[in-house]
């Protein structure tokens, strides 16, 4: 069979339509299994077949955006969201995503962009991965043990609950300042814009360690937030940057989404605990692969970078 | 894309038709295609370009034959190289040099190794082969072209040639009689879209006797162009339409996909 070749028009090369969206189906199953974005995977895949950081983590906005819509609908049939939390939690977001945009468009100019999108994921994936391990294999051990599983004692206050302006969100049924809501808003915005995620990875456990959101809530806040920064990223990647491929992210996102409502079923096959183990590892493994990429010595010491335009 | 027979006959129908002076040689050259379009299903093309070299009684006997040097120059971009170095334990771009208007696509095409065709004054004053075309580099605010073994130019060069977009081929020039001479530019699938110079030279007895220069356009054709026109000068608009599309979708698939 010929492979069916589509010339991408902004990451300007010829890409396999069937290769990006198997792609986009893998990392849909994925992130419907986990309840999570995808969007550390997908960029990654996006740059290792050859595609620039740039335009990989521009593109990625896009296709988030599609999926943590469909995510959104659902649970907001269900009511299983907060609104009036996640409009606190945009506000920072919608100031996260512009400093990220802003960020990217600086390193790029001065040729960093690429190593600190690895560092980032590096350090990220990293951190995460590894916790998520440690957290979901004590779990595991304690099932195993036949102990019942730790509860989280409800309504313990931290530093956090002692902060000034605090209001009452009535969905999640929390009261706390609106300072760390802002805070965690603006750094979900942030990392989205430079590394191309949505970061439901981090936001889901910030809102249920932080600030208490009944586990219920969470899923769908977070894809509300993650829908209204990555639908914000992709107008202004577009727009300051012109690095939006949409036809890279058209395949994406019908691979996408289509993966994971497959991925959403097997996900309740799965034990919770076996599956954050499982997430976690594949977090850490891309964070590995990183860390490889940065450590060794590359096959190729220069690299061309493009000065906007051509005459 | 081409149709090298139709053209074959339309150049041999112009080369006769030409009226030429007396005296010295006349170079008359031909593109199989002036005009390359970009579509969805672009993989590369290849062109062919047909010449002849026109002589009359008057012309004088060369002993050494003919050469031809063919120097195809795409659009221009300034293009900065990265070096890596290890910077506690992890490789970061150190180091750059950035080259000012550089070509983006650069094949020399020739009937012979240029250094037997022309001599190393002659070849860096007419910019003939690779090594010798001027890529100029912005030296704190100077601009100028480097040694030739400058690790940078080497680098740049060498990924280009990588890319298919830089080429030199010494046998690439095939002389079909003592003055009928043709050669393809090979184009490859990523080939920047815009204008491209044609250069041919004709040397004989290792100095240039005659030159034609020629254009060619690659652009983008149909929803291509559309889209990179949008994406580069409607970016907010193009951006907006691109998340509606997201958002689009993602409508359609909880529809699509609802189960309750």
């Amino acid at each position: 069979m010929t492979p069916v070749q589509i010339y991408l028009p902004i990451a300007e090369l010829p890409v396999n339509v069937l290769l990006i969206f198997v792609m986009g189906l893998a990392v849909g199953f994925i992130s419907g299994m986990f309840g999570i974005g995808g969007g550390f995977l997908m960029t990654p895949l996006l740059i290792f077949v050859g595609i620039a950081p740039a335009v990989a983590v521009a593109s990625v906005t896009t296709h988030i955006a599609a999926s943590s819509f469909t995510g959104a609908i659902t649970y907001w049939r269900r009511r299983a969201l907060d609104p009036a939390l996640a409009l606190m939690l945009l506000i920072g977001g919608i100031l996260g995503t512009s400093a990220g945009v802003w960020l990217f468009s600086l390193l790029r100019a001065i040729g960093q962009l690429d190593l600190t999108i690895g560092l980032s994921y590096l350090v990220l994936l990293g951190t995460v991965g590894s916790l998520m391990v440690a957290e979901s294999a004590r779990a595991i051990i304690r099932a195993r043990q036949g102990k019942p599983a730790e509860i989280r004692r409800g309504g313990s206050h931290t530093w956090i609950h002692g902060l000034p302006f605090k209001l009452r969100f009535k969905q999640s049924k929390i009261y706390v300042s609106t300072i760390p809501v802002w805070g965690i808003g603006f750094f979900i915005g942030f990392i989205g814009a430079v590394m191309g995620i949505g970061g439901g990875f981090l936001l889901v456990p910030m809102l249920i360690y932080l600030l208490r959101v009944p586990t219920s809530i969470v899923i769908g806040t977070s894809m509300m937030l993650t829908l209204v920064t990555m639908a914000l990223a992709t107008v202004m990647h577009a727009a300051t940057n012109h690095l939006v491929d949409v036809v890279l992210a058209l395949i994406l996102m019908v691979g996408g989404v289509t993966g994971a409502q497959f991925g959403a079923r097997a996900g309740q096959k799965i034990r919770s605990e076996q599956l954050r183990l499982l997430l976690g590892l594949l977090v850490l493994a891309v964070g590995l692969r990183f860390a490889f990429g940065l450590v060794v010595r590359p096959d190729e010491l220069f690299t061309l970078r493009p000065v906007e335009g051509v005459t | 894309m081409t149709r090298p027979h139709l053209s074959i006959s339309a150049v041999l129908l112009a080369l006769a038709v030409s009226v030429v002076p007396a005296g010295a040689e006349q170079l008359v050259t031909s593109l199989s295609n002036y005009r390359v379009s970009i579509a969805s299903n672009f993989a590369g093309a290849e062109l062919v370009l047909f010449g002849t070299v026109d002589r009359d009684a008057a012309t004088v006997a060369r002993r050494g034959g003919y050469d031809i040097v063919v120097t195809v120059i795409g659009p221009r971009q300034t293009v900065v190289t990265w070096r890596k170095e290890r910077v506690l334990a992890i490789w970061v771009n150190a180091e750059s040099r950035t080259f000012v208007n550089a070509p983006t696509y650069l094949a020399v095409l020739a009937s012979r190794p240029v250094e037997t065709i022309a001599s190393p004054e002659l070849q860096r004053r007419l910019q003939v082969g690779l090594n010798n075309i001027l890529l100029p580099q912005d030296i704190a605010g100077d601009v100028a072209d480097v040694v030739r073994d400058d690790p940078f130019r080497m680098a740049f060069v060498r990924l280009r040639g990588e890319q298919g977009l830089y080429l030199e081929r010494t046998n690439a020039v095939t002389f079909l009689t003592p003055t009928l001479f043709r050669t393809a530019i090979p184009l490859p699938a990523d080939a920047p879209i815009g204008s491209y110079e044609v250069d041919v030279k004709l040397f004989a007895d290792g100095v240039m006797i005659a030159r034609e220069r020629s254009a060619f356009e690659l652009y983008k054709v149909g929803f291509e162009q559309l889209v990179a026109n949008a994406a580069r000068h409607h970016g907010f608009v193009y951006g907006l339409g691109t998340a509606g599309l997201a958002l689009l979708v993602g409508w359609l698939a909880s529809v699509v996909f609802r189960r309750d």
